[in-house]
Formats: structure tokens, C-alpha cells, sequence
């Protein structure tokens, strides 16, 4: 059992991670999330002891790391598949750890069998790919059958087999009652192998639930109606029908509308009723990564932004056209991620019994309109679209 | 931004007890042991034995100390040692391979650094004191051991070349050389810890070999430098070789000057002690 009370780390002005508080409990995986430098390493080599913190402590067990008596046999750490010696071989590597604690040298042969690298023993790591590098450190974290596991990122660079065989080994490693934290940037993967989720940003605590609270919480099922594309009234018409009824209601890109708050049925009656002719009506569920994404949208430290290619080309003639470029889907579009359910009052994620609004990330991420779209302009002219021409210029 | 519900929900988890709710913990089958220095020497050992760069330095040093050693015995006769040890051909390899000690020592700490490998140490023994204490024993005894040895073997070569010429005791000049350049190794086993970087340990151990030897040259033309000029001299390191081996045996025979080594060791040592605790890895 891990247990983390106001960790908090800070680099000269620059707080890494801040006031973490959280258990992760034996039997379960516990999934640890975030973007890229939201602070999951640095809270991972706190756990270990690598780095002191500023404020808080972490304990294992009830032990700070540093005063644990033989370390190794209590907790397995994979932090960094490429820390290691280049120049020795995988068999010594995993050697000269196993009598840091007193481990057989059978046991080294043992773990080599068990991550499937002992035709590769007498190998010189330095000529290892990144999954036999990932193969190495998670022999090495199992090295002292320990209780409590850590990995970070332990699937980067793996083949599906080998990404198949983590997935199950996490499980039967929690399965036999141990405790497994695990980081990853792999929402697919997070979904597939933990029980719980410990979600952080900008180093700081966005969610700690199970990860059916999460995407129930986080994912917005919705509904997507389309109306006659050649009668813009109908959609009015249908929007306040709708509105009126209590649902929400947002127009998307190509003119369809995104419905929260209202059943299937309930949609189609109230289209019937107001004499408005549907092409689509279909429901949709937020799956796992798209609940993360946006609840770490307003969290993403590196963010990458259109690339207009303007260096590249030449001055335009005065009169001339820029050429046409045609939307890449993802990128810089508004709304492309569900809304969230209408009873959460616009808060971008929802923590369980109403937690109030995360610090600096608890601000409504005005869904749909909250990211001008650049193409906007591009786009035909439907009424709908209208509100959504905002200047290119603060497009993020 | 704690997350009270949360914990309010979890105080039904068990207490942070390694034995605590049987059924849902895990304990291993293999009996725990506790660990002590004899492991981390264990480890080190493999650690030095199993990169290349120990072979190449150690070679190197071999190659320097009994090749430049017997050419220098074949090429003196009897009566160049009525006066001194036999093991004086070994002074002028030394000279030179006392940087392949150097290089090593600082290797055998930065090496980890440079790869990350330090990481998977500290994870492994978060005692980071006993690593510590384990890589100095083990590179000190290695360097020891391989030193002595070469001084020993030109020793033996150069009085079997020339024996009978004197009986000049010269087992002390053995173990008082091979301490000589194995302390400077360890210093430079604690610069590789403090500075963490080999490159930059490993020139700043040149420039504490080679400055105080090039810099009394210009600091004698200065009379008001003149005192520091020739303390410098005295105390450099390719001198205190020379007052080890007896060159010139008008002043002792190395004493202050091994003192001098074993004490800013000393105080190396103490400061790579103390960042090692407090720094992050």
C-alpha cells in the first residue's frame, strides 16, 4: 500500500507536483495518468525515495522508502527501461542488483525466463531495442517478488505480444494481492488493465476513482440528430423544441446537433411533435480516452499548434488566393470532445459527491465553442456556424 | 485540493501494515534477509568486474607500469641502483598510469550517473551511504592490489636484472607507491560523486595532478610567490611519486606528501557523504 500525504515537489520556481494526496491499495492495478510533464515521474521517484520531497511524505507500508530494511524485496520498481549499464550484460545487470539484497543468483535466472530474455542473457544491454530494454526493468522490479510494484510506462515500445503479456502479468500480479501502480499515457491500455485511476495535471489531483466512476462520470453520452440539410429552419426549430424539453444542445461542425440530457425516444417525440424530419438520430458513448482528454485538455503543458507552413512559402500577389487547405480532423476543431453531461453544470470532469472545482482547471472549458476553430472561416456559412467565427489567432 | 471524501471512503482499506489484511496482501515465499555492507560489496564487485572500461584502464596501467618499467631496467646498469630501490623503473609508468587509476575511479561512480543506472541502484538500496562505502572498498582494494603488483613485478624484474648491486630495501617503496596512486584514484572515485559528470571529474583530476606540477615554473619568478611556488613543488603529485621511490633521497621518503593525499581524500570523501544524502538522483 502506497500512501502519498501533500506530496508536493518543487524545482526552483517551477512546482512539478503539488499537495498529491492518495492511497493505492494492495489487489488492485491502479492506473496513474496524465499528459506529459503533469508531475507522474517526478511523484514516482518520490515514491522510491530518488528525489526528497518539498512538502508531504509518501510512505510503503507505512515506511518512507529510505527506511525500508531491504527495499527491493518490498517493492519493484520499473522507472526508466534505459537505466541501465550499456556496457554490461543483462545476467550481471540483474546480478549485481540481487545482491544489493541478498537475492540468489538462481533467482536472476528465474526472472530472465519469466520476461522471456534468456537466450539474450549474455547479451550486452547496450544492443537491446526499447521492449527488451521494457523486459529487462520489469525483471529487475520483479526481481524480489515484491508487494508493491511501480511501472512507469511499462508498454512503451512493446510489440502486441509483448503489450498483451504486461496487461496480464499487472493483473496477476494484482490478482495475487500485490499492489500494482502503473503510468501510462495509453488510455486503451489504462482501460483495459486498471481497476482504479489516480488522474493528474500540472502536478496536481484531478481524479481518484474507480474506473467505472471515472468514465461514467467523465464520459457524456449523447445523442447526434441531423435535420434536412436543405432547411436550416427545421434545426432551429428542433433546437428550441429540444431546449425547451431540457436537454442540451450543440451544433457541430458539418450541422448536425449534439443532444445531452435527453433519452432516444424522448428525442424522436419531440421532433415528431414539432413536425421536424430526422436523417440521423444515433447515440454515442465517450470512451475512456476521450473522458481523460478532456478532462486533461486545460492540463496539457505541451500542446501542439497548426502548422501553417508559412515560413515555407512564398509572399502571395497581392490579389492572389491562398491555396485552400483542408481540415485535419482533431486538429484545432472545436468540440471534438463529447460535452460533458448537462447535470455537472459545465465543469469540464466531475469528481464524485460534488468536489468542488479543481483549482486553476476547475474553470468550464466552454465545450464547443471554448476553441476557436481556424477553419471556421473556411467553412460554408450555416446559420449555426455563426457564433463559432472567432478570430484564428487565439486558436491554442 | 485533498480529496477528503475520498479518504473517508478508504478508511475501510487496511492500516499501512506490510501483514495487514490476510487474504488481499501478498507476501513472498522467500525469506526476507536484512542487508548489510557485505551485500553492497558483493554487488560492486560484480558491477567493476563486468564493464570493459575496468579491463581497458587496468591494462592500460599494467601496459604503462611493467613496460616503461622494464625498458627503463634494460636500459640502466648495476651501479645506477647503489643508492636506490629497485623499484625506481616503476616511477616513470607510474607517472603516466596513474591516470588510468584516475579515469577508473572516477568511471566506477559516474559511469552510473551517465547511464541512469544510478536510478536503479538507489532504487535497489536506498542506504545510499552503503553503495557509497562499497564502491570506494572495492575500487581501492582492486587498484591497490593491481598497483602494487606492477611495482612489485618491475621490482622483482629490475633486481633480477641488476641484483647484487645493492641491498636496498625496497618493499616499502612498493606499498607506499601503490597507496599513493590508489588514494588518488579514490579521490578521484569521490570527484566522480560529487561532480557526477565523468568528463568533468575526470579533467579536474588532471588539473589537481598537472597544475601544481606545471604552475610552480611561473610562480617562482614572482619573489613574492616564491614560498607558494615551492610548497607546490614539494607537495605535487609526480613529486611526491619521485620522494616515494627515493629519486633524490635528500628529503624523507614520501611521508608528508601521503599525508597530504590521504587527507584532502578525507575531506573528498566527507563532501561526497554528505551531497549523496541530501541531492536527488
Amino acid at each position: 500500500m502506497i500512501e502519498a500525504v501533500g506530496l508536493t515537489k518543487r524545482y526552483g520556481d517551477k512546482t512539478a507536483v503539488y499537495n498529491l494526496s492518495f492511497q493505492v491499495r494492495p489487489g488492485s492495478v491502479t492506473g496513474f495518468l496524465g499528459p506529459n510533464g503533469s508531475g507522474k515521474s517526478t511523484t514516482m521517484r518520490m515514491i522510491l525515495g530518488l528525489d526528497n520531497p518539498s512538502a508531504g511524505q509518501v510512505t510503503i507500508g507505512g515506511y518512507p522508502y529510505r527506511k525500508l530494511p531491504n527495499a527491493p524485496r518490498q517493492v519493484g520498481a520499473l522507472l526508466d527501461a534505459k537505466a541501465v549499464h550499456g556496457g554490461r550484460h543483462a545476467r550481471n545487470h540483474l546480478l549485481c542488483l540481487a545482491q544489493l539484497s541478498g537475492i540468489p543468483a538462481r533467482r536472476v535466472d528465474e526472472v530472465l525466463g519469466v520476461v522471456g530474455l534468456q537466450d539474450v542473457a549474455r547479451k550486452r544491454s547496450k544492443g537491446f531495442s526499447l521492449g527488451m530494454g521494457q523486459r529487462l526493468g520489469i525483471a529487475a522490479a520483479l526481481l524480489g517478488d515484491p508487494q508493491v510494484l511501480l511501472f512507469d510506462e511499462p508498454v512503451n515500445g512493446l510489440d502486441p505480444e509483448g503489450i498483451l503479456w504486461v496487461r496480464n502479468l499487472m493483473k496477476s500480479l494484482a490478482a495475487e494481492g500485490r499492489t500494482v501502480f502503473v503510468s501510462s499515457h495509453l488510455m486503451s491500455e489504462m482501460a483495459l488493465t486498471a481497476d482504479h485511476l489516480i488522474v493528474i495535471g500540472r502536478g496536481q489531483m484531478l481524479a481518484d476513482m474507480s474506473i467505472g466512476d471515472f468514465i461514467s462520470h467523465n464520459s457524456a453520452d449523447f445523442a447526434r440528430v441531423r435535420t434536412p440539410d436543405t432547411d436550416p429552419q427545421q434545426r432551429e426549430k428542433l433546437t428550441a423544441a429540444l431546449t425547451e424539453a431540457g436537454g442540451q444542445v450543440l451544433p457541430e461542425q458539418d450541422g448536425a446537433l449534439r443532444v445531452t440530457g435527453l433519452p432516444l425516444p424522448r428525442i424522436s417525440d419531440l421532433a415528431h411533435g414539432a413536425d421536424v424530419r430526422l436523417w440521423e438520430l444515433s447515440p454515442h458513448q465517450a470512451s475512456l480516452e476521450e473522458a481523460y482528454m478532456r478532462m486533461t485538455q486545460g492540463a496539457v503543458d505541451y500542446r501542439s499548434t497548426i502548422d501553417q507552413r508559412a515560413g515555407l512559402q512564398q509572399e502571395l500577389q497581392p490579389g492572389m488566393m491562398p491555396p485552400q487547405q483542408m481540415p485535419v480532423p482533431g486538429q484545432g476543431q472545436p468540440g471534438w470532445y463529447a460535452p460533458p453531461p448537462p447535470q455537472q453544470g459545465g465543469q469540464p470532469f466531475a469528481m464524485p459527491q460534488g468536489q468542488p472545482p479543481a483549482g486553476p482547471y476547475g474553470a468550464p472549458a466552454a465545450p464547443g465553442g471554448g476553441e476557436p476553430n481556424p477553419y471556421a472561416q473556411a467553412a460554408p456559412a450555416r446559420p449555426s456556424a455563426a457564433p463559432e467565427l472567432t478570430k484564428p489567432e487565439d486558436a491554442r | 485540493m485533498s480529496t477528503p471524501q475520498h479518504q473517508m471512503q478508504q478508511q475501510a482499506a487496511p492500516a499501512p501494515n506490510w501483514q495487514a489484511a490476510p487474504g488481499t496482501s501478498y507476501t513472498s515465499p522467500i525469506p526476507v534477509t536484512r542487508t548489510h555492507l557485505g551485500h553492497a560489496l558483493a554487488s560492486e564487485w560484480t558491477k567493476i568486474k563486468s564493464v570493459r572500461s575496468t579491463m581497458w584502464t587496468l591494462g592500460v596501467f599494467l601496459l604503462l607500469v611493467v613496460g616503461i618499467g622494464l625498458l627503463v631496467a634494460a636500459q640502466t646498469s648495476d651501479a645506477d641502483y647503489a643508492e636506490v630501490p629497485y623499484t625506481i623503473p616503476a616511477f616513470f609508468g607510474l607517472i603516466l598510469g596513474q591516470i588510468c587509476l584516475i579515469t577508473l575511479g572516477v568511471l566506477v561512480v559516474s559511469s552510473e550517473y551517465g547511464t541512469g543506472m544510478i536510478r536503479t541502484t538507489f532504487t535497489a538500496s536506498p542506504q545510499r551511504y552503503r553503495v557509497l562505502t562499497a564502491k570506494l572498498l572495492i575500487f581501492f582494494v582492486v587498484a591497490f592490489v593491481v598497483s602494487a603488483f606492477a611495482i612489485g613485478f618491475v621490482g622483482l624484474a629490475t633486481s633480477g636484472m641488476h641484483g647484487g648491486a645493492s641491498d636496498n630495501k625496497w618493499g616499502g617503496t612498493v606499498l607506499m607507491g601503490a597507496l599513493y596512486v590508489s588514494l588518488l584514484g579514490v579521490l578521484a572515485l569521490a570527484v566522480g560523486s560529487m561532480l557526477r559528470h565523468s568528463a568533468g571529474a575526470i579533467t579536474s583530476m588532471l588539473g589537481v595532478v598537472l597544475v601544481p606540477a606545471i604552475l610552480p615554473a611561473f610562480l617562482m619568478m614572482s619573489e613574492s610567490m616564491r614560498t607558494i611556488g615551492e610548497k607546490m613543488q614539494e607537495y605535487n603529485a609526480p613529486n611526491a611519486l619521485a620522494q616515494i621511490f627515493e629519486l633524490d633521497s635528500d628529503n624523507g621518503g614520501g611521508g608528508p606528501q601521503l599525508a597530504l593525499l590521504a587527507g584532502v581524500t578525507a575531506a573528498a570523501i566527507a563532501g561526497a557523504y554528505a551531497l549523496l544524502e541530501r541531492r536527488d538522483v
